[in-house]
This record gives structure tokens, C-alpha cells and sequence, in this order.
């Protein structure tokens, strides 16, 4: 049986982690893999913290991803890389976002947002950091910095085989497309470099 | 073609390749998605009902009718409609119906962690125990035949996991069903003493029949691998469990989890060393395996708390440990759901974390968040529909026992309509002194902004009367009702002055839409085009933090410069801040 690969997605309410993982997902099964991906909804919405977890391979049973299990582990926020980076194998990767967004009980004053997390990161992992808001924002949107760290992901997961840019296509709403095409390009790019 | 789809997705498809005609559901995680799917059917009436009893009722109704029917909720929903359940299981059906109970180990988004197979036994009814997509959409199909077949509702058990899972579906084809007759039948559906009675004995027989089932259906199936160690393993479980045993144990799959196959389950015991019964939540199938004399491990190594995974599999049955990345996820500061920006409870709770010697009786949704730092507002929350019921609890002791706080009680606009109505009815019957406050956003909104009986909206998008609610309040006796915009602070504690003042029940409508919903043309037209954004005058903030205790995500404090500084991306320009800053340093930008 061929080895089953494993891709966290974390991140915060609203940043569009479920669009990536969509996209991914999408492209998985065009290439003929078995996948599974699980979601916790709920919440989401709220700001609070939120993963989506892809598996593929030939065949694949559990939905989720047990700790030290992740091939890769995506953070659209700095902050959630600390939080997940128990899922990541010792030998796995992280991409991380350059890019903070302080939770509830910093934003009082009651904890303050950890300080050196991407030196913390490289000292223990394989760590890509990518600015994918500063990136989105020179083409246009920051939004978009989700569809530049899922560039960034697939990359490092050697999936460029698949037609990702049509599947973009299909997926966001028309006018939006040249931008995700944009992103998605500019973050696979930032991830060779 | 194969389709990656949710548990719930896959649900749907099932409703629609088994004929279903009649769908109806109270919103609740993990089981929303469900009805929103199946409402894009054409071929199904789809309804959200008031509360989950209503659903079952409804569906129940359709069925009886000679329609295949189907009601949905999570699994506290299913103790709101375990009435018409019980009574249904005696009479039986006329069209297959199925209720979907969708629980969710883990309390991912609950207030209790409870096991519905229980009601299955409870009730005696069938169940069917998916663990993938591709069973949730062919088990529907298999509980319309079962149904059918034995003349009985079946219960349908998901969990978040298989809920919110997406997995590779395979369609089936359509069977074109048409409804039978309507047959007037009083010995099968007037549940009378004389009748019951009768009923119960038909009762027993039919579980007998469905336990011969249990044994010779493929639902329940046996993979033989190495036999040393046996698995007996149901829903989500099975798939934990393949991913740490895999062919180095035996499986017995089970399906259809009641009435439980015994006699396969003894065929199989017979031919493995060890027994596992692996399970989530609580031992049901391990009580009834003891009971019936074989010998099983199951709880005594794996925890009746939580939601199972691999990994708690692995370590609890073969001492499995993994090398770990070192790093304490749970020392990293904790990102809780809050009220998002522009929230209209924000004003509310705000005014009411100031007022002193109270009890707040809150209830479930949104607004739950209101007691959260640095609001806090919020004393109890039990089940929806309780905010009003036990605040007149606590409220009728406090002035018997001569004590001085006052009861306070929330509940949204849904919760309202679910089964806040009752208590509401009760303290006006009973007259408490309790302030009861409905926090109208016009939607359903913890779980992603369904319609309700005062949206203006059906499930399937057709304009509907909108039930009034100060009108509704007044009829069931309320005679002290007020309704502010809880964004305008003066006018909210205004009304909680009053309402804190008067010796009889009374009410208070907070009305303003939920800052994440489609407004609707009325939405728009009633509440105005408010969207901007409010912006810190950096010379005139003194750093006081008084804006930052409203808990406004768009807010953060600079503790170098000790300014405020306002998140142009989150901000919709409520205004609350402004109000609460004693410098007039907030403005709305272009006012």
C-alpha cells in the first residue's frame, strides 16, 4: 500500500482556510487518490482557532490526524503554527505565515502575543515562512493570501502535476479567478526560491 | 464518478435516491447542514420547524400520511423530541421514516457529551451506525426499506466525525417511490391505554424479527485478518481502529447497532484470542456483549469521556508511543469564539455587565458568548429554551427567601420560538418579577444563519408571515414589554432601569440583525445602511482601555504608544466604542 500523506491546515475564523482546503481536496481526487478530509464547523465564524485536516493516499481510513502525524503543517497564522506544531512528524514541514492576528485574551491585555514563534519554529523544524498578506496585497487583494500559502503547500507536497489553475477556475466566483491564479502562481514561486 | 462529500452531503443524496418526500429539522452542529442540503431538492418539502419535537412530529405526520419521511437534529435535540419517539415506535409507520440523531463526542459545540444509542434501546427501534459517506448515503436508502419492512421509524446515529467528514461517494439510482394511501387505522394510530397496550406486545414481536435481521444482514459484516485479536467496532470507531490494527486484527463491523446481532458476535468471539469491543462514548454494545456471557475488553482501557482517535487506540490496546515534536500547544494563548465585530448583543451585554446584584440566565446560541471576558455576563446555561424557565426558578426563591438580586434571562430570537415561548408562558402565568430579554438578531445564528418563524423566510426561500414577537410576548402575558436598538447604550440600560424597577414580569426586545446575515430587502429598508468604519483620534485617545472592556475583536491596545488603535478589516462602525470612550476620541469615519 502506498504511504498515506497527511496536510494540516490551521488557522483563524474568516482567513479562508476552507476555500483552500476545498481547492486541495478537489485536486486530490481529479489525481485518483483516495481522500478524506475532516472539518470541525461550529465556531468558526467567531474568530475562534480552525483546522482542516487532508488525507490521501490509496486508502484511507481515519478522517483526522492524530499528533505527530502531519507531513505538513500550513499556518495561515503565526500563532496556530505553535498551537498544531505537536501534529507535525519530527521530520515534517511547516509553511508559515508571516502574518499575526492577536486572539481575545491579548487583545485585553491579559496574555501577550508569544514573542520569537518563527525563531522558535526553524530552531525545532523545517520552516518555510512566507508574507503571503504582503504578497496578496501587491496583487491586489489580501484576501487572497490563502490561495499564496496553498501555492506555497503544493509545492512542498510535490502535487504540481495537477491542473490547480482550472480548478481555481471552477471554483472561486469569475471575477475573482485572475487573482486566485495570481496568488496561487506567486506562492508556488516563494516557495522555490 | 465518484463525489467527495460530507455526512451530511451524502445524507442528503441518500433522501434522494430513497424517494424521501418530507424533510423537517431544528438547526443544531453537527446536524444543520443536513436540511440546508436536502432543501435544494426539489422533489422534497424541506421545512426548519420550531424545535426538534415539532420536527419529529411533522415527519411523523408524513409518514403516517404514506410518504417516506425524515427528521434531523443534534443530539440534545433528540431529548426535545423523545416524546412523539417513544409513542411513534408503538405505532409504527405508514411511509418509512427515519430520525437523524447527530451527536457529538468531544462537545465540539455542546453542552453535554451524551450517547444516543441509548434511545434506540430506549425506544426499540432499528438503528443504523454509519462510518463514512458512503454508507450515510446507502444506510439511508436501507432504512427506508427497513422501515418499511418491519413497520417501524429507524434511528439514524452520526457524530460530528462522520457529520462533518468528507469521504468518496458513489450514486446509487433513484427508486421512483410514490406515496401509498392514507388509511384511517385507529387500532395503529390512536395511542390509547386499550390500544398500547396491544402495541407493546407487536412491539416485542417486531424486535425479535429485527434482531434475526441484525444476524443476516450485511450491515453487519466480518473482515477475517489475523485472528489473535478480534474487533468488534461501529461508526467512526471502525475506521480509528483500521488505522491502528490494520490487517493485524479481525473486524465484526457493526451497522446496524440495535436490536445487536449476537449471534454473529458469538460466532465471531469463538474464533479470536482477544476481544475488543471498540467504541466512542459509552459502552453499548460492551454492556450488552457482557451481558449476554462473552467475554470483551473494552472500557476498562478506553476512556467513556471524549472523542476517540487512533491515537487513544494505540495506546490504550498496544502501549504505543510516538516521538513528538516538543512544544506545549496548550501554553500558546488560548483564540476562544467571541462576538464578532459590529455584534448587536455587544451593546447589551455591555449595559448589563454594569448593573449590579444579578443573576443571568442565559440560554444557548450567540449570545452564550456574552459571558465571556471581559463582558462576563452570564451566570447559568442549561438547554435551549431554559433561560426564562429556570431564571423564574431562581428568581421565585430569591424573593421567598427575602434575598435582594434580581433575575435577569436571555434568549435569542430562535431559542424564542424553539421552547422559550413555554417559560416565557410560565412567568407570566406565575408572575416572577424576572426581566426577561429577547435578543432579536432576526436569524438563527450560532449555526450559520438559519431562517426562523420571524425571519420573513422558509427553509426553501419562500416569503412567509413573520411572526411578531412583541405581539407574541403580550399574548402570552406579558403586559411590561419594551424594544431598543442595543446599540444605542442609553436607550438599553434605559430599559434595564426600568424593567429592574417594576414588580411583575416584563420583557425586553433588543432588535437589530446579526451583523454576519444577508439583510433581506425589509432588513434593509427597516435598519438603514450603518456599515463603516469608526476610527481612533490618536491625539485625543488617553489610553484608558474603557473602549477595550466592550471585547471588540477590532480593538487592540498599543502598550508602547498606550493607544487604541481600530481594525479597519473587522470594524462595521456599530458605534459602541464610541459611545463608551470618555474623550470623544472615536469617530465615525464620514459622519
Amino acid at each position: 500500500m502506498s504511504e498515506i500523506k497527511n496536510i494540516l491546515l490551521v488557522g483563524v475564523g474568516g482567513q479562508g482556510t476552507i476555500l483552500a482546503s476545498k481547492i486541495l481536496s478537489t485536486g486530490l481526487v481529479q489525481a485518483g487518490y483516495d481522500v478524506k478530509m475532516s472539518e470541525v464547523h461550529g465556531m468558526a465564524q467567531r474568530g475562534g482557532s480552525v483546522t482542516t485536516q487532508v488525507r490521501y493516499g490509496e486508502k484511507v481510513f481515519s478522517p483526522i490526524i492524530d499528533k505527530g502525524e502531519a507531513d505538513i503543517l500550513v499556518a495561515f497564522e503565526k500563532m496556530e503554527a505553535l498551537r498544531w506544531l505537536e501534529y507535525l512528524k519530527p521530520n515534517g514541514t511547516v509553511i508559515v505565515n508571516d502574518y499575526q492576528i492577536s486572539s481575545a485574551p491579548i487583545l485585553m491585555g491579559k496574555q501577550d502575543y508569544p514573542e520569537g514563534i518563527l525563531e522558535t519554529l526553524t530552531s525545532k523544524v523545517s520552516t518555510t515562512i512566507i508574507n503571503a498578506s504582503e504578497i496578496a496585497k501587491e496583487l491586489g487583494n489580501v484576501k487572497a493570501m490563502n490561495i499564496v500559502l496553498f501555492g506555497a503547500m503544493v509545492t512542498a507536497m510535490k502535487l504540481t502535476d495537477i491542473s490547480w489553475e482550472a480548478i481555481i477556475a471552477d471554483t472561486v466566483k469569475p471575477k475573482f479567478v485572475e487573482l486566485n491564479v495570481k496568488a496561487f502562481k506567486a506562492g508556488m514561486i516563494a516557495n522555490t526560491k | 464518478m465518484k463525489h467527495l462529500l460530507t455526512g451530511n452531503e451524502a445524507v442528503t443524496r441518500g433522501a434522494y435516491e430513497a424517494s424521501i418526500a418530507y424533510a423537517a429539522a431544528y438547526p443544531g452542529t453537527p446536524s444543520t447542514e443536513i436540511l440546508e442540503n436536502i432543501a435544494t431538492n426539489k422533489e422534497i418539502i424541506a421545512e426548519w420547524a420550531p424545535n426538534e419535537k415539532v420536527a419529529l412530529e411533522s415527519a411523523i405526520g408524513a409518514s403516517i400520511a404514506g410518504a417516506r419521511s425524515l427528521a434531523a437534529m443534534k443530539m440534545v435535540g433528540v431529548n426535545v423530541a423523545a416524546d412523539p419517539l417513544m409513542s411513534f415506535a408503538y405505532t409504527g409507520v405508514n411511509g418509512g421514516m427515519v430520525l437523524i440523531s447527530a451527536d457529538d463526542p468531544g462537545l465540539h459545540s455542546s453542552q453535554n457529551e451524551q450517547d444516543n444509542r441509548t434511545y434506540a434501546k430506549f425506544a426499540k427501534i432499528p438503528m443504523l451506525e454509519p462510518s463514512d459517506s458512503q454508507e450515510c448515503k446507502n444506510m439511508i436508502v436501507a432504512a427506508m426499506d427497513i422501515s418499511e419492512k418491519y413497520d417501524t421509524p429507524v434511528f439514524f446515529r452520526m457524530t460530528t466525525r462522520v457529520c462533518h467528514s468528507k469521504s468518496l461517494v458513489e450514486f446509487g439510482e433513484r427508486q421512483e417511490i410514490t406515496k401509498k394511501p392514507y388509511v384511517r387505522n385507529l387500532q395503529k394510530y390512536d395511542l390509547v391505554p386499550a390500544v398500547s397496550r396491544k402495541l407493546h406486545v407487536i412491539l416485542e414481536g417486531k424486535l425479535k424479527q429485527l434482531t434475526a435481521f441484525s444476524n443476516e444482514t450485511e450491515l453487519n459484516f466480518i473482515q477475517w485478518n489475523d485472528k489473535k485479536i478480534g474487533i468488534i467496532t461501529a461508526g467512526a470507531a471502525y475506521q480509528y481502529a483500521q488505522e491502528v490494527f490494520g490487517t493485524t486484527a479481525s473486524y465484526l463491523k457493526i451497522g446496524f447497532s440495535f436490536p445487536l446481532p449476537m449471534e454473529k458476535i458469538k460466532a465471531f468471539a469463538q474464533e479470536v484470542e482477544i476481544l475488543y469491543v471498540i467504541e466512542e462514548l459509552e459502552p453499548f454494545m460492551e454492556e450488552q456483549i457482557k451481558a449476554a456471557g462473552i467475554a470483551c475488553i473494552g472500557k476498562e482501557k478506553i476512556s467513556n469521556c471524549g472523542e476517540l482517535n487512533p491515537e487513544i487506540i494505540g495506546k490504550a490496546l498496544l502501549g504505543l508511543e510516538k516521538d513528538l515534536i516538543t512544544c506545549d500547544g496548550s501554553a500558546v494563548p488560548n483564540r476562544p469564539p467571541i462576538l464578532c465585530a459590529g455584534c448587536p448583543h455587544r451593546g447589551f451585554f455591555y449595559q448589563l455587565s454594569k448593573q449590579k446584584n444579578l443573576m443571568i440566565s442565559s440560554d444557548i446560541g450567540c449570545y452564550g458568548l456574552g459571558g465571556a471576558e471581559p463582558l462576563d455576563a452570564k451566570d447559568s446555561c442549561i438547554c435551549m429554551g431554559a433561560g426564562a424557565s429556570v431564571g423564574h426558578g431562581v428568581q421565585k426563591m430569591f424573593n421567598k427567601f427575602n434575598e435582594t438580586k434580581r433575575v435577569v434571562a436571555i434568549m435569542g430570537d430562535s431559542t424564542f420560538f424553539h421552547t422559550g415561548m413555554n417559560s416565557l408562558l410560565h412567568v407570566a402565568y406565575n408572575r416572577s418579577n424576572t426581566v426577561t430579554v429577547i435578543l432579536d438578531n432576526r436569524t438563527t445564528g450560532m449555526t450559520g444563519h438559519q431562517e426562523n418563524p420571524g425571519s420573513g423566510f422558509t427553509l426553501q426561500g419562500m416569503p412567509t408571515k413573520i411572526i411578531d414577537i412583541p405581539e407574541l410576548v403580550k399574548a402570552l402575558g406579558i403586559d411590561q414589554i419594551k424594544v431598543v436598538n442595543p446599540l444605542v447604550l442609553p436607550e438599553v440600560k434605559a430599559a434595564l432601569d426600568w424593567a429592574l424597577a417594576l414588580d411583575e414580569p416584563s420583557v425586553i426586545i433588543t432588535r437589530w440583525p446579526c451583523v454576519l446575515k444577508k439583510h433581506s430587502v425589509k432588513d434593509k429598508t427597516e435598519f438603514g445602511n450603518y456599515m463603516g468604519t469608526c476610527k481612533v483620534d490618536e491625539e485625543k485617545c488617553i489610553g484608558c482601555r474603557a473602549c477595550i472592556k466592550t471585547g471588540c475583536p477590532s480593538l487592540s491596545f498599543n502598550k508602547e504608544t498606550k493607544k487604541v488603535k481600530i481594525d479597519a478589516a473587522q470594524c462595521v462602525g456599530c458605534k459602541v466604542c464610541l459611545q463608551v470612550c470618555p474623550v470623544q476620541a472615536i469617530n465615525k469615519v464620514g459622519e
